[in-house]
């Protein structure tokens, strides 16, 4: 883990596409893009195109979601398991990702030294992740060398082993980055932003835990969680490439029949983020002022199945969500040069969804900019959108999909997996067009009012606003 | 385990066969079908970088590429383009490097044409207001405090870079020194706009659902009514021998664990003698390309004092290239104990070479991430459109995976011995400011 491939980036890239927060800075020099699938908004492709889901169920009664494509001799897969970094056990911060860390460092008869071997042998990709809401793990291997490479897979999600080196190994890297982490302003302003937004919920803890947690994590521990949270039954599977309905189904067995049946998940309470008020986090050591305020904006957001998500997506597309064109871009860097990237994501949760707006900028220019921001969204609730920037942000969010989220046989997998943890069927990428196409005008000013007329969270990574630092 | 040959494999690019054809106006075309999806992407790259500037006009490379977005030309108002592309879903980016620069969309592929003559119409028509100079140019330096200013490892690789080369162009930022930047204008940007953006200084690379003979005509369509412009040589000076070992070093407030990075001047896939870019590729692989790494076993997980360590090998480079190892302690282990163990390694691998195994792992390896590139169609533009920008034709990429193949373990431990000589090498290091820390 951690394999930094160059020291340096070496193109850049021209703005940051909706990309969020400082993490995002060095947005690889592609977007990612393209292979498949079914363009709606040109009926004409339609017939050639139509990306074809077929659900498959196993003699066990697993499912998995699987679209066929034997162009490449690649098969990708994507799982993820309910429950996440929310299940960490207070005082045992971290846990989650900590396992996720040691799947392949080890399982069944096979040591970590020998694992990685066999992986490498089989020409496997294997990575896994702890979310908030889940544990995500996400393979590409070559079709020739699948036997080897499921059974690897097949150990890695029921027999992780646990062993001492490796489990010392990957804490020791972990506990490096919280480290090297401790003096960075915008780390330390998410956390503290997690912090205010989420009081003690388990949304507010970092991921990776901190010093303390993670030293406090035993392999029992490790051997505990893992069975608690790879159970079947939330479990869900998406599998793109170079396999059929019928080996999918043997594989499904193999790979996960021996699994419990029921997960053994901790419940996790909703939670609505406290907004109002401002966070100023500055820098680590007085001496040092920052080059750049970083600003970011917490509003109320929409649950996935509420009947007004497709409303709250148009207005975040016209507000900031559109890479070149929303209100945001516009003003703040087309028109003024205040900001290199500006942008509005919705983000939802399984128990929680806010709208969030982030930018960095000048020292001297913040508070301006800041003021810049609060009035074009004053605006959008006062006089809503035009009908026409409604009609251009729905062409956009339809067309835009299949080229974001279906470009790949990975982003295919990733995005299947998506769809059956929002509980939307396999017929949803049809329905999708529609359901935007019917929201009204009225919808969207009803949809900015609601959400973007509440005094949001704001922070400030730098110095006061309107001071020289 | 029995190593498993992947020639199976291989023969599945046959069905991406990149043809390559000539405007009249001199512009190269690369067609690459890939037919498993209705979307097509469309990319153009000029044979022009941030190491093509004139002196003092650090930067201008990046900032005509953004004046590209940003402007109106004579047939389409500021805007126009981008609202296109938003009409249809499509995605539209561009990017800057050392010796290119390449504008790209992806999109369904009835709007291909329109995407090309949007395209071809920026490469010979751009306007340019007082206006867009100064707001753009106020958001290229956002960008440069955003990317450099406010990250101290990326400060530190501006001093690394700046050191390494001493004479060759590459010593000098792609985004430009900030005094520079802030004095760029119209008249700087125009000259190199005139004599850089001109279709026989350009190669068009499509690849997708179209076949072509439809590209070929919507190119002559499009870009074949730009005039061509006197055909260009690239003049860069050449960096001398090296014959010093440099160090630079940034300690920061933001820094709490220490790292460091090695660089050498070695030759690129342009330069080298047939072989040793591939050599370097293969031995930056085993030396430190991932967990299976001698660097990742030895210092990570037997010796268990690095957090982390890797290499790298850049090889798409117009000139000289440069390879590069970095490192970073792990619990109490000291900077130095991470150099002198990197060292060791290095030596051993220029002394005893590398076993035949691990060299047909890393190729097996190499061979892999090309397959896997080829899912994703922007992934396989940029590596035709990249090697051609950077002096290369289609037989480089397409011959690229047999002559990987084709590297000895001598040659791995020639390279070795032959470019990673510590006397001749420039280190980085990024320290904490604590007074209490010692490295």
């Amino acid at each position: 883990m951690n394999q930094h491939r160059a020291a340096f980036a070496q193109a850049l890239p021209f703005p940051l596409s909706a990309a969020q927060g400082s993490v995002a800075r060095f947005a690889t020099p592609l977007v990612i893009v393209i292979l498949a699938i079914l363009f709606l908004i040109l009926p004409a492709l339609r017939a050639h195109a139509a990306m074809n889901i077929q659900e498959v169920k196993s003699e066990k009664g697993i499912t998995a979601w699987l679209v066929e494509d034997h162009t490449l001799p690649i098969v990708t897969m994507d799982l993820v398991f309910d429950g996440g970094t929310t299940q960490d056990p207070a005082g045992k911060e971290g846990l989650a990702n900590l396992m996720t860390g040691l799947l392949d460092e080890g399982a069944g008869d096979l040591d970590s030294e020998t694992f990685q071997v066999q992986l490498d042998d089989a020409g496997a990709e294997m990575s896994f992740d702890a979310q908030r809401d889940g544990i995500h793990g996400s393979m590409r291997l070559l079709s020739e060398r699948q036997n080897a490479a499921f059974d690897l897979v097949r150990l890695a999600v029921n027999r992780p082993r646990f062993d001492k080196e490796p489990v010392e190994r990957i804490r020791a890297q972990l506990l490096s980055e919280i480290i090297a982490n401790e003096r960075e302003p915008h780390v330390i302003a998410e956390l503290a932003w997690l912090r205010r937004l989420y009081g003690t919920h388990p949304y507010s803890r970092p991921p990776e835990g901190t010093k303390q947690s993670l030293a406090h994590i035993t392999p029992a521990d490790l051997s505990a969680f893992h069975k608690t949270a790879f159970g079947r039954d939330g479990l869900h599977v998406a599998v793109v490439g170079d396999i059929d309905a019928k080996a999918l189904s043997a594989r499904l067995d193999q790979l996960f029949g021996d699994l419990p049946q029921k997960q053994a998940l901790a419940p996790v309470s909703d939670v609505t983020p406290k907004l109002g008020g401002w966070t100023l986090v500055k820098s680590a050591l007085p001496q040092t002022s920052l080059p750049q305020t970083s600003l970011q904006l917490a509003f109320p957001g929409i649950g996935r199945s509420d009947p007004e998500f497709y409303a709250a997506q148009l207005i975040n597309n016209i507000l900031g969500g559109s890479p070149f064109t929303s209100r945001l871009f516009q003003e703040v860097r087309e028109k003024r040069g205040l900001a290199y990237g500006v942008s509005s994501s919705l983000e939802g949760y399984q128990h929680s969804n806010t709208l969030v707006v982030t930018t960095s900028t000048r020292a001297d220019r913040a508070a301006e900019t800041l003021d810049l921001i609060r009035q074009v969204i004053k605006e959008l609730v006062d006089t809503g959108p035009t009908s026409a920037e409604l009609e251009a942000s729905k062409k956009y969010l339809i067309g835009a999909y299949a080229i974001n989220n279906l470009g790949s046989s990975s982003s295919i997998s990733a995005t299947l997996v998506e769809l059956q943890l929002d509980n939307l069927g396999t017929d949803y990428i049809q329905r999708r067009p529609a359901l935007i196409e019917q929201v009204t005008l009225d919808q969207v000013r009803a949809a900015a009012k609601k959400l973007l007329s509440a005094e949001p969270a704001i922070m400030v990574v730098g110095p006061p606003l309107g001071g020289k630092g | 385990m029995a190593f498993v040959t992947t020639a199976p494999v291989l023969a599945a690019n046959d069905d991406i066969k990149a043809t390559n054809f000539l405007l009249d106006n001199g512009m190269e075309v690369v067609v690459i079908p890939d037919n498993r999806a209705p979307i097509v992407t469309h990319m153009v790259w000029y044979k022009i970088g941030s190491a093509d500037e004139p002196p003092g006009k650090s930067g201008i490379a990046h900032f005509v590429e953004h004046l590209m977005f940003k402007a109106a030309t004579i047939n389409h108002a500021a805007g126009e383009c981008d609202r296109a592309v938003a009409e249809i879903g499509g995605s539209h980016n561009a990017f800057t490097s050392q010796d290119y620069t390449a504008f790209y969309e992806t999109v369904a592929p009835p709007a291909l044409e329109q995407m090309m003559s949007f395209e071809a119409d920026r490469m010979f028509n751009l306007s340019i207001t007082d206006d867009d100079i100064k707001t753009e140019r106020d958001v290229i330096i956002e960008e440069r405090r955003s990317r450099i200013d406010n990250d101290p490892q990326a400060v530190l690789g501006e001093a690394v870079d700046a050191t390494l080369w001493q004479n060759q162009p590459y010593r000098i930022p792609v985004i430009g020194w900030m005094q520079e930047m802030e004095k760029l204008d119209w008249s700087d940007a125009r000259a190199f706009y005139d004599k850089y953006y001109t279709p026989n200084n350009a190669v068009l690379v499509v690849a997708g659902d179209v076949a072509p003979e439809t590209v070929k005509a919507l190119a002559e369509k499009t870009y074949g009514t730009v005039p061509a412009a006197p055909g260009l040589t690239r003049i860069r000076p050449v960096e001398p021998g090296q014959n010093t070992k440099r160090t630079v070093t940034l300690t920061d407030a933001r820094v709490s664990v220490p790292n460091f990075s090695t660089h050498w001047v070695v030759p690129s896939y342009r330069t080298a003698e047939r072989g040793e870019a591939e050599a370097l590729d293969l031995l930056a692989e085993i030396l430190g390309g991932g967990t299976r790494s001698r660097l990742y076993q030895q210092l990570v997980v037997k010796q268990g004092i690095a957090a982390e360590a890797g290499a790298h090998f850049e090889g798409t480079m117009l000139d000289a290239s440069y390879f590069s190892i970095h490192g970073s302690p792990r619990g109490d282990a000291k900077l130095a104990d991470i150099e002198a163990a990197v060292d060791a390694e290095i030596a051993r691998i220029a002394r005893d070479g590398v076993t035949s195994d691990e060299l047909d792992k890393a190729k097996d390896r190499y061979v892999r991430s090309v397959i896997f590139a080829h899912e994703q169609q922007d992934s396989i533009a940029s590596m035709y459109g990249s090697t051609l920008a950077t002096g290369g034709n289609l037989k480089d990429v397409e011959e690229r995976p047999d002559r990987i193949r084709k590297v000895t373990a001598d040659q791995v431990k020639a390279v070795a011995a032959r470019y990673l000589v510590s006397d001749h090498s420039t280190t980085g290091y990024l320290l904490p400011l604590l007074p209490n820390t010692e490295n």
